[in-house]
């Protein structure tokens, strides 16, 4: 059976609840191996608790979020830096 | 004709009048939905081993060959997702972790579960004995498939069913309790379904 993720796009409306800007157009790099690339190319594993995205060049977890009732936990230890086109 | 062929001779499922009730905020499925925080690990019995750590650092180690020698039970139980589906009576087989840790030595009271793939889960050490835990290797007669955690899978029915880890390679016996993947990320520390432990606060 294929794996159940879908692309970074998936993150947009998520992350707009939380950031101003849409997130997805950022540049992120992977704190695993270094892989620099688009959010929008993350692979989103969203058939699950919460949303994980991975690297597309190494698999390892780059951000996740999970959204409860009245909070979301946002965790990027999987990224080296976010960089916001402004 | 009698009547009685008209009662449905697929239906397994329990009496809604007398059965248990599902814990609060769950709703009653039928299938089995396949939830996963990345890619499905294929996993070779000839190479796959389960590994149980303590604090001392001592290990004990059990190939798939070992396993499969160690006397099996077969559990029917009901299990409850976090995001909200239930399932009742799910008949597995497997390995009572009672019979895993009869002879490990430890005074740990925390237990990190460790998958392939690189999936964690923390629980107390208490809530794996005492016929509460298995590792199970075959569901509903089949062998585990790899989408539901094969070769082998925790099988911890008596809490939110992301602690039961699929593809379960370790236990790490611990003296403070470690948070694994989703309860670093907002998740419930225990995640007691009849609880509603969900998320952090709960």
């Amino acid at each position: 059976m294929t794996d159940l993720y879908t692309d970074g796009n998936a993150l947009a409306g998520p992350l707009r609840e939380i950031f101003a800007v849409d997130v997805t157009a950022a540049t992120s790099q992977c704190a695993s191996c270094g892989q620099a690339g688009p959010v929008a190319t993350l692979r989103v594993y969203d058939h699950a608790p919460g949303l994980v995205a991975r690297c597309p060049g190494c698999e390892e977890v780059v951000l996740r979020l999970v959204r409860g009732p009245s909070a979301a936990w946002l965790d990027m230890r999987g990224a080296v830096f976010l960089r916001v086109p402004l | 004709m009698a009547v009685v062929g008209i009662v449905t001779p697929g239906f397994r499922g329990r009496p809604r009048s007398s059965g248990p009730e599902l814990p609060p905020g769950q709703y009653l499925t039928e299938d089995f939905p396949v939830l996963s925080a990345g890619p499905t690990p294929r996993v070779l019995t000839d190479r796959w081993e389960f590994v149980i750590s303590t604090e001392a650092g001592q290990e004990y180690r059990w190939s798939w060959a070992e396993l499969m020698a160690l006397p099996s039970e077969t559990p029917t139980v009901d299990i409850h997702c976090v995001t909200k589906w239930s399932k009742f009576g799910t008949a597995w087989q497997g390995v009572s972790l009672d019979t895993l840790m009869s002879d490990v030595d430890t005074a740990a009271d925390f237990a990190l579960v460790h998958s392939y793939g690189g999936y964690t889960t923390n629980l107390p050490l208490e809530d794996l004995l005492n016929g509460q835990a298995w590792i199970a290797y075959r569901y509903d007669g089949a062998d585990l498939a790899p989408e539901h955690g094969g070769p082998a899978r925790l099988l911890v029915p008596h809490l939110y069913f992301w602690k039961s880890a699929k593809w379960v390679r370790g236990i790490q016996l611990l003296l403070d309790d470690e948070p694994g993947f989703w309860e670093s990320a907002g998740y419930h520390d225990y995640g007691d379904p009849w609880r509603e432990q969900r998320y952090q606060g709960d």
